[in-house]
C-alpha cells in the first residue's frame, strides 16, 4: 500500500475519532465533555501560557531524572544477569514476578520513603522503568547466537574488541526495545505520581482541573501528553526498525 | 528443589529478613515502613474482623468485570480487524503507539461524563486492557500457519468450523498472553482509579489509611493486594507452562 | 594430472585426542569423541564424514583451539594448540555467522580491521575476496537481504581475507538445497586451489565428501573414532563433474559400507528426535 493511501486512511481514522468526540459532546453536554472545537481553542490559548510551561517543565524534569535512573540501573542489572549465568537463572523469575506486580500498589510506600516532592515522582517513575529495561537487556544478551562468540575467537579479537564490536551491536535492537518500553512506563509512573500527590506538573494539572470541573483543561493537557508520548515512542520505534532491518 | 531454586528462595527470604531487621533496629524510620511481621499480623487481624470484605469484593468485582469485558471485546474486535486488512493497516500506527500513552489520564474525563460510580472505573479498565487483547488476537491469528487453512479446505470445513476448530486453538497461546496482559492492566487501572477518586474499594481504603497516617492498616492492605496479584500471576503462569509443555514448546 | 602429493609435511596433527563432556548435576559425563589420531598434510583436502552426534564438530573445534581436548595433543605447524585459536587457522561454521548490522563489505573486512591492518591493505584484500566469492555486486547489501547460500559466502570471504593456511569448514552447506550444494562445492575447490591452503571439511553428505576430497575419514558413532581413511587420488584440477568417474561410485560405496552400521547405531542412541 502506498504511503499516500496509508496517510489518507490515518486521516479517516482521525476524522472518525473527532466525529465520535463531537457526538459524545452532544450527548453529555458542555461541562462534561467540551466539543473538539472548544478544546482546540483552549489549547491554542493554553499552550503559550506560563502556567503550562511551568508545569510542563516540572514534569519533564522529573521524567528525565527518572529515565536516567531507570536506564542506568536497568542496563546495569540487565547486563549482570545476562552475562552471569547463575545470577541470571536465579534472578530472572524474580524480575518477571516483580514486573507483573502492579507497582501502583507500592505508591504510598514510595511517598512515605521519599516524601511528596520531586524525589517521590522520580523514584516512582524509575521504579516502573527499571524492570522492562533490565528484562529486555538480559534477554538480548542471552540471545546472542553462540556462533558469534566462536567467530570472535577465530578472528583473534581481544575481549574488549569482542564486547564492543560484536556483542554490543548484536544486542542493540532488543536493548532499544527495552529502552522504548522503559520510556513509556517511566512517563506513566511520573504522571501517576503527579496525579496523586503533587502540587506541580501536568498530572497535577489534570487532577486539579477535574476538581474544578474544568473539562477543557483536562482534555488539553491529555492531548499534549498524548502527542508527546506518541512522538517519543515513534522516534524510538523508528530507531528500532532501522536496527531490525539490518538484523 | 534445584540448586538455583534454593538460592532464589534464600534471596527472597534474606531480603524480607533484612527488611525486618532494619525496621526492628530502627535503621528504617517506623513512620515510613513497618516490619514485615507487623504487616502480616495486621493483615490477619483485619481479615478476621470481616469488615474489609465488602471492599475486597467490590474491588475484585470491578476488576473481574473490566477484565471480562476487555477479553471478550478485545477478542471480537481483533477477529473483526483481522478480517479487514485495510482497516488493520490504517489502525496499525494507532495500535503501535496506544500503550505509549498513559490512557489513564482520561480517567478524570470519564468521571466528568459519568459521575462518581463504578462506570468510569470499568471504562478506564476496559480502555486500558482491551487493546492488549486486540493486539494479542491479531498476533495470534497472524501466526496461524497457512498450511492449517489448506488442511481445512482439504477436509472441506466451512469458515465457522475453520475458525473455531483450527484457528482458535492455533492462536490460543497468543490469546492467552493477551489474557494475562488484560488481567495485569485491568488490575492496575482499577487500583489507580480507586486511589485517585472512588467512592469505595481497596484502593480507596489504602488512600484513606495513608491520609490518616494509619500505617498498619495501609501496609496490611498493600500486602493483601501484592499477595493477590502474585497468586493470580503464578496461577496464570502455571497454566501457561502446562499448555506450552503440551505443545512441545520448551519452557524458558 | 596426478593426485595431490600426500607425502608432504604434516601441517596439523591430532594424537590420541579424546573429549569427554563432564556431566552437569544429575547427568552422566558424555564421552563425545576419540581417541582420534589424524595427520593433515599441507595442502590436502580432507573430509570427515560420520553419523549425527559422532563428534565431528567437536573434532573441528578442538583442532581450531576453540575447545580443549580432555586427553591427547593437538599441534599446528609444529606448535601446540591450546585455548587460543592459532594465527593461520580460519573457520567457517555451520550456523549463519554473518553480522547483520554490517554490510557485506564491512563483514568481510571485519577480521582484518580488528587486527589493525592499514586501510589500503584491507581495501585490496576485501575487494579481492569479494570478487573471488562472486559478491562484488552485493558489497553494499546487508546479510538480511541475501539468501542463506550468499550469507555463507560472506562468512567464507571474511575468513579468506585473513589468508589462513588451514581452513576448517563445519558443514557449511548444511542448510542449502542439493543443487546449490554442488555449486558451492565447486567454489570451495576453487578456493582451495587458489589459496593453496589445507582444508578440513565436515559433512554428512557422502557424495560431497567423495567429490571434493583427497582423503576422507569415516567416523564411527559416538564416541567418534576413525574407522577408515579412504584415499580418492583425484587430480587437483577437479570439479563437481567428477561424479561421473567410475571410481566415484566405488568410493561412496566404501564409505557407506563403513558408515551404514554406525548410522543405525546412532539412530538407536538418540532416537529420532535430537535431544
Amino acid at each position: 500500500m502506498t504511503a499516500t493511501k496509508r496517510a489518507a486512511d490515518s486521516l479517516i481514522i482521525l476524522i472518525i475519532v473527532l466525529a465520535i468526540w463531537q457526538a459524545l459532546h452532544q450527548m453529555v453536554g458542555d461541562t462534561a465533555l467540551p466539543s473538539p472545537g472548544v478544546t482546540l481553542l483552549y489549547l491554542a490559548r493554553f499552550l503559550p501560557s506560563e502556567r503550562f510551561f511551568e508545569n510542563a517543565a516540572a514534569t519533564l524534569t522529573s521524567f528525565i531524572y527518572a529515565l536516567f535512573i531507570a536506564y542506568g540501573l536497568g542496563l546495569a542489572i540487565g547486563v549482570w544477569l545476562g552475562a552471569h549465568r547463575l545470577s541470571g537463572a536465579v534472578g530472572e523469575p524474580l524480575l518477571v514476578a516483580l514486573y507483573s506486580i502492579p507497582k501502583i500498589t507500592l505508591y504510598p510506600v514510595i511517598l512515605l520513603i521519599f516524601g511528596l516532592g520531586i524525589s517521590g515522582k522520580v523514584a516512582f517513575g524509575a521504579l516502573h522503568g527499571i524492570l522492562p529495561v533490565a528484562l529486555l537487556t538480559m534477554s538480548a544478551i542471552r540471545n546472542i547466537p553462540p556462533v558469534y562468540l566462536k567467530v570472535a575467537r577465530t578472528l583473534h579479537l581481544s575481549k574488549r574488541q569482542a564486547i564492543f564490536t560484536v556483542l554490543f551491536p548484536a544486542t542493540l535492537p532488543e536493548v532499544v526495545a527495552g529502552l522504548r518500553i522503559g520510556l513509556t512506563v517511566t512517563l506513566l509512573g511520573v504522571l501517576l505520581a503527579e496525579m496523586f500527590a503533587s502540587k506541580r506538573g501536568l498530572g497535577f494539572l489534570i487532577i486539579n482541573a477535574m476538581q474544578l470541573a474544568q473539562s477543557e483543561e483536562i482534555l488539553t493537557v491529555a492531548i499534549v501528553l498524548f502527542v508527546f508520548a506518541a512522538l517519543a515512542n515513534s522516534l524510538l520505534l523508528w530507531v528500532e526498525h532501522r536496527l531490525h532491518h539490518r538484523a | 528443589m534445584t540448586c538455583v531454586g534454593t538460592i532464589r528462595l534464600a534471596v527472597v527470604v534474606g531480603a524480607i529478613g533484612l527488611l525486618e531487621l532494619c525496621c526492628r533496629l530502627e535503621f528504617i524510620d517506623y513512620r515510613s515502613v513497618i516490619p514485615p511481621s507487623e504487616m502480616a499480623t495486621s493483615l490477619i487481624r483485619i481479615l478476621s474482623s470481616h469488615e474489609i470484605y465488602p471492599d475486597i469484593a467490590r474491588t475484585l468485582g470491578v476488576v473481574v468485570i473490566a477484565v471480562a469485558i476487555s477479553i471478550v471485546l478485545g477478542f471480537a474486535l481483533g477477529l473483526l480487524i483481522h478480517a479487514m486488512p485495510r482497516v488493520r493497516q490504517a489502525l496499525d500506527p494507532l495500535l503501535a503507539t496506544y500503550y505509549a500513552v498513559p490512557i489513564f489520564i482520561f480517567y478524570p474525563v470519564m468521571v466528568a461524563i459519568f459521575g462518581l460510580s463504578i462506570i468510569p472505573i470499568v471504562l478506564i479498565g476496559v480502555a486500558t486492557a482491551a487493546v492488549a487483547m486486540i493486539i494479542a488476537t491479531l498476533n495470534g491469528l497472524d501466526r496461524v500457519p497457512r498450511v492449517l487453512t489448506k488442511v481445512a479446505r482439504v477436509h472441506r470445513m466451512g469458515p465457522l468450523a475453520t475458525a473455531l476448530r483450527l484457528k482458535l486453538p492455533a492462536a490460543a497461546p497468543h490469546l492467552f498472553t493477551g489474557v494475562k496482559l488484560a488481567v495485569s492492566y485491568g488490575f492496575i487501572a482499577v487500583i489507580a482509579s480507586e486511589f485517585i477518586l472512588a467512592p469505595a474499594g481497596l484502593g480507596r481504603d489504602i488512600a484513606d489509611a495513608y491520609n490518616d497516617f494509619n500505617n498498619r492498616k495501609m501496609y496490611a492492605l498493600i500486602l493483601l493486594l501484592l499477595i493477590f496479584a502474585t497468586v493470580v500471576n503464578m496461577a496464570l503462569h502455571a497454566w501457561d507452562q502446562r499448555w506450552a509443555e503440551r505443545r512441545g514448546v520448551r519452557s524458558s | 594430472m596426478t593426485g595431490t602429493d600426500l607425502s608432504g609435511e604434516v601441517h596439523a596433527r591430532l594424537s590420541g585426542v579424546t573429549r569427554i563432556f563432564p556431566g552437569a548435576a544429575g547427568h552422566q559425563a558424555v564421552h563425545a569423541l576419540g581417541p582420534v589420531d589424524l595427520e593433515l598434510r599441507r595442502g590436502e583436502f580432507f573430509a570427515v564424514v560420520g553419523p549425527s552426534g559422532c563428534g565431528k564438530s567437536t573434532l573441528l573445534e578442538i583442532l581450531a583451539g576453540l575447545q580443549p581436548p580432555t586427553a591427547g595433543t593437538v599441534t599446528f605447524e609444529g606448535k601446540p594448540v591450546t585455548i587460543e585459536v592459532p594465527e593461520g587457522i580460519g573457520v567457517v561454521f555451520q550456523e549463519d555467522a554473518s553480522f547483520p548490522w554490517l554490510t557485506v563489505w564491512d563483514n568481510a573486512a571485519f577480521g582484518l580491521r580488528r587486527a589493525g591492518a592499514a586501510e589500503s591493505d584491507v581495501s585490496q584484500r576485501v575487494n579481492d575476496a569479494l570478487a573471488f566469492m562472486g559478491l562484488k555486486d552485493f558489497a553494499g547489501a546487508y546479510p538480511s537481504q541475501l539468501s542463506g547460500g550468499m550469507r555463507q559466502r560472506v562468512c567464507i570471504a571474511r575468513t579468506l581475507v585473513l589468508q589462513p593456511r588451514l581452513i576448517l569448514l563445519d558443514e557449511p552447506f548444511g542448510a542449502l538445497d542439493a543443487q546449490t550444494r554442488l555449486l558451492m562445492g565447486d567454489e570451495v575447490l576453487r578456493l582451495w586451489r587458489r589459496t593453496g591452503a589445507t582444508v578440513l571439511l565436515i559433512t554428512h553428505a557422502l557424495d560431497e565428501a567423495a567429490m571434493l576430497s583427497d582423503r576422507i575419514g569415516a567416523m564411527s558413532a559416538r564416541p567418534g573414532c576413525f574407522m577408515d581413511i579412504v584415499e580418492t587420488r583425484w587430480p587437483r584440477e577437479r570439479d563437481s563433474t567428477i561424479v561421473s568417474e567410475p571410481n566415484f561410485g566405488e568410493i561412496t560405496g566404501r564409505l557407506w559400507e563403513n558408515l551404514r552400521g554406525e548410522s543405525i547405531k546412532s539412530l538407536g542412541h538418540s532416537g529420532m528426535v535430537q535431544a
